[in-house]
């Protein structure tokens, strides 16, 4: 069977996602950070809205605007604000005034659901060059700040006393969510991008005795995500970023059920 | 005294403008002397300690340490995320080179030599402070800091946990400064007892200290019922007139 290009250059993306999103869900997994990477990704819709206005590149818009979104919550949350209810205002509002933005923009007819859930079988040489870019910049980052990152996430007191400074880890990783919100934004879109972080790295925990093989482990999970999700999507015609998606979670409840079951034999 | 291994002088700390924690606090910690910091909840004994470790900086004053000093520190209790699977012997190495050997030897020291490979997550609270501070201890430090290391302990552990300390301080020779509010257990131990309050209230050694009428103006009169322990009155008696309040010459705070 011949491999269209853009089959490839799908896979492509996808793969690169995968390999900026395994390591980082899993800081935000272990950082409990979830709500977090939901408002920074509503954010990107936003971006879409600045870059159309603009005209400038989809991926630099939604970069800046994540990027902006990130610091706003960090810079929130260090004041005292309780999280939670910030970052409930904040996804939202910014998705919802990306929407209004997007419909305020003249003569441009836009097909909103390829920003909200992804359009990965259009993805262009171009853009995958981006995306490659931003996913080593991500994976360079955290690989570099391994040991800091995950010092200050057990402890900041801890990471204090060695010298560490949490809050430029804290920094990081919002440089990196940012980032990969932006190489993710084409394939599973603004409002899956989280699933992407979270569930793949919350299915690696069950295999993982070490930080490290559940970071691996979750590059794995999400490749294998992306494969899975684009081969059903193109056999039954399913809009493939939601596929993608539903493969990570298919694979999330098998492992829950497989060690369930596991446990069970083990113990009875 | 002029080899102090940390040393503050007129220390000031603030949290923001108008939220002075600590005044004008002078300290030196000694080579291998075990000095205790007691003080009711937000009275700036953990602020003090971070200021010392360098880890916050003062509003004004000066922390010295000694040069090439190496301290061990042991933070409060942490909160571990259950999604992070870490084994005892890769917080170990946390930031720093162990061998197998090195991880098994400071686990036996801190009387849980079969951890190694067990998750942080399973273990029990005595266990992990145990392993913490078998952490603080693999640059063989020469001083050891603990922040209420025995939070959450119960009585027998906290015993257990200091008796510990004392062994290891007998070992090493470090000096001391631990953070506490369980005085009992702590005190017998201690060369030094500085009772703290947003400035030293009084400090000596702790039969010096527990005679005190400042020490007894923050934590009660009794020191039989571990009620009177554990419950801090503090406010200088502002709300409690039913402990007298007297305060030593060296006193000088306002109400």
């Amino acid at each position: 069977m011949i491999i269209d290009a853009f089959v490839l250059r799908a896979l492509l993306a996808g793969v690169l996602v995968a390999l900026a999103a395994g390591p980082l869900g899993c800081f935000v997994v272990w950082r409990r950070m979830a709500y977090f990477g939901d408002a920074t990704a509503h954010a990107a819709i936003l971006g879409v809205a600045l870059a159309l206005a603009f005209n400038m590149s989809i991926f630099a818009g939604t970069l800046v605007t994540a990027l902006a979104m990130a610091l706003i919550v960090s810079a929130l949350a260090g004041r005292g604000w309780a999280m939670d209810t910030t970052l409930g205002v904040l996804a939202h509002s910014s998705l919802a005034l990306g929407l209004v933005a997007v419909s305020f923009l003249p003569g441009v007819r836009v097909d909103l659901s390829v920003f909200l859930f992804g359009d990965i079988l259009t993805v262009t040489s171009a853009e995958l060059w981006a995306m490659a870019g931003g996913a080593v910049l991500v994976v360079g980052l955290l690989i570099w700040r391994w040991e800091a990152l995950l010092t200050s996430t057990i402890s900041e007191d801890l990471a204090r006393s060695l010298g560490m400074n949490p809050a430029r880890e804290r920094l990081v990783l919002t440089l990196a969510l940012a980032i990969t919100v932006a190489v993710g934004l084409k394939v599973v879109g603004a409002l899956l991008i989280a699933a992407l972080l979270i569930v793949p790295a919350a299915t690696a925990r069950v295999f993982s005795r070490s930080p490290e093989a559940m970071a691996v482990i979750a590059v794995g999970l999400a490749m294998l995500a992306v494969v899975a999700g684009l081969v059903a999507s193109l056999i039954v015609d399913t809009p493939t970023g939601p596929s993608i998606v539903s493969a990570a979670a298919a694979f999330f409840a098998g492992t829950l059920g497989g060690a369930a079951v596991l446990r069970r034999k083990r113990f009875p | 005294m002029t080899e102090a291994l940390i040393s503050a002088e007129a220390l000031s700390v603030a949290y923001g403008p108008a939220n002075l924690v600590l005044r004008h606090v002078n300290f030196a910690l000694q080579k291998g002397e075990i000095v205790t910091i007691i003080g009711p909840n937000g009275s700036g004994k953990s602020t003090f300690v971070r200021a010392l470790l360098g880890m916050i900086q003062p509003a004004s004053g000066t922390v010295t340490h000694a040069p090439d000093l190496r301290i061990g520190y042991v933070p409060q209790k942490l909160h571990l995320d259950p999604n992070l699977p870490l084994s005892v012997s890769r917080f170990l190495r946390l930031n720093r080179k162990l061998s197998a050997a090195q991880v098994g030897e400071l686990l036996a020291r801190t009387g849980v030599p079969a951890l190694a490979k067990s998750a942080l997550s399973t273990l029990s609270g005595g266990q992990f402070q145990r392993v913490l501070l078998a952490r603080a201890l693999a640059g063989s430090p020469q001083v050891l800091v603990l922040d209420e290391p025995t939070q959450g302990l119960d009585q027998p552990g906290t015993a257990a946990f200091y008796r510990l300390i004392e062994e290891v301080r007998a070992d090493l020779g470090c000096a001391v400064l631990s953070v506490s509010h369980d005085l009992h257990v702590v005190m017998s131990a201690s060369d030094r007892v500085i009772c703290l309050n947003g400035h030293i209230c009084c400090e000596g050694t702790p039969l010096v200290v527990s005679n005190a009428p400042e020490y007894r103006a923050l934590f009660g009169m009794g020191t039989g019922g571990a009620f009177a322990l554990y419950q801090h009155y503090h406010d200088h008696g502002a709300d409690h007139p039913e402990h007298a309040h007297e305060h030593g010459e060296a006193c000088d705070h306002d109400h």
